[in-house]
């Protein structure tokens, strides 16, 4: 029984490594905190994976990094974190000024990257989850232990700011693309 | 529709989360206004700039090769002695005992209160009215509905019908509530559909939480021998009260 335990865990819950540590990797921001992260996580899913009685596995594995991830934010970058509740003073800021550096790189990937970093991390979570991994609204509202109608605003939000970020990029296509004067 | 209505309501259409009824209000808005519609291309572009951008890091193999041996380390291994049963007997207790404070102690700022978790069962109960979400099991027979939560969630959740009353059982489903996952009942009066969202609810003593309402639904709670109820629909109270008293047994 626990030989076919371990193979359960390689089969369900190792296959979502990457989606773990791209989650960890974008809600810390720091290539060596989220591999920490995301090894202590996956040893607190092994201990946890009796409790595990199937369903969304991603989901499940996800929950216990992303609850990893807040709690160690909490712990390094509670400034950061206590940022959200004035995102509207400062968070724009951040956004112009990490355009204004992603804008010598000059391209389009560079300005989204930069612009996801700098976002709240609740709504950074939400975009991850929805962009990069395509998960409905119901799995990241179980990721987040929040409800479907806050996932949906958390997204909403989010959005906002990266529009902003890319807004410029589109204008100039659009310009491009009517051919138009001035 | 009106365009504040749009607005909360167009990350759902853009992600395809949203009713027909509401896709279709939204897609009608939409047409003549303009800043929703801007919204949105806006949205759509954003989506195509994280497809060609292809934000995802890569894991490092460093790490997946330590995550698989120490995995490998962690799990309990084939016939161990029966010195390290006990070792694993004990290991095991300390961990669940430490899975038990921590799932206490942690949850204190995290875990939704009973009035965010009736809150999620009305967004549950919405989320279940669209086409094709009502239910995963449809049946009007108990005996049908009660096996098939079997091997899907990890206790056995009270099924009965209540057709004779008025309140037919109509099926079950899979759900989430307060992150973790729950089993949905599905009743009917008349028009009109029931969730009943039941879940285990370790060391919570038995009693009955206030009325929430909500975007014309209401949500009734109560907690009874370590199994909470979530009954929601947009049934009138008094109605969902008497359907209510059928479920906790007080005729």
């Amino acid at each position: 029984m626990e030989a076919s335990q371990n193979e359960q865990f390689e089969r369900l819950i190792l296959p979502h490594l990457g989606a773990a540590y791209n989650l960890a990797r974008w809600l810390v921001r720091n290539p060596d905190d989220a591999e920490d992260l995301v090894q202590d996580a996956m040893l607190r899913a092994v201990r946890f994976f009796a409790g595990f009685r199937g369903g969304d596995a991603r989901a499940w594995l996800l929950a216990i990094v992303r609850n990893s991830c807040f709690t160690w934010l909490q712990r390094h970058r509670a400034a950061e974190l206590n940022e959200e509740f004035d995102e509207e003073t400062h968070t724009p800021t951040a956004v112009q000024a990490s355009q204004e550096q992603s804008a010598l790189a000059g391209e389009e990937a560079g300005r989204l990257r930069s612009a996801l970093e700098v976002i709240p991390a609740a709504f950074r979570e939400a975009v991850v989850l929805r962009e990069i991994e395509g998960m409905s609204y119901k799995e990241i509202a179980a990721v987040a232990g929040v409800s479907i109608g806050t996932v949906m605003s958390r997204l909403a939000r989010g959005r906002e700011r990266l529009r902003g970020a890319l807004a410029p990029v589109a204008e100039r296509q659009a310009g491009a693309k009517e051919g138009a004067g001035p | 529709m009106t365009c504040e209505e749009s607005t909360r309501l167009l990350p759902g259409y853009f992600d395809g989360e949203l009713d027909l009824v509401h896709t279709l209000e939204i897609e009608e808005h939409v047409r003549g206004c303009a800043a929703c519609s801007r919204a949105l291309e806006g949205d759509r572009a954003l989506r195509s700039a994280f497809t060609r951008a292809d934000l995802r890091f890569a894991v490092p193999a460093r790490l997946e090769k330590n995550v698989r041996a120490a995995v490998s380390r962690a799990m309990p291994k084939e016939s161990p002695s029966r010195k390290n049963n006990w070792q694993w007997a004990f290991a095991t207790a300390a961990m669940a005992l430490f899975a038990v404070l921590a799932w206490r102690l942690l949850p204190i700022t995290q875990q939704p209160g009973p009035n965010a978790m009736a809150e999620e069962a009305i967004a549950n109960h919405i989320r279940s009215l669209m086409p094709g979400h009502l239910s995963d099991v449809e049946s009007t027979d108990q005996h049908t509905v009660k096996p098939w939560f079997d091997g899907r969630v990890d206790f056995s959740p009270p099924v009965e019908n209540f057709a004779a009353q008025g309140f037919p059982l109509i099926g079950g489903r899979l759900d989430y509530l307060g992150h973790r996952p729950a089993a949905a009942l599905v009743y009917q009066r008349r028009k009109h559909y029931i969730n009943v969202f039941v879940a285990p609810a370790p060391g919570i003593a038995d009693g009955r939480e206030p009325r929430v309402t909500s975007q014309g639904y209401s949500a009734l709670a109560w907690t009874r021998g370590a199994m909470s109820y979530w009954v929601v629909s947009d049934l009138n109270p008094m109605e969902l009260e008497e359907f209510a008293r059928l479920l906790r047994g007080e005729r």
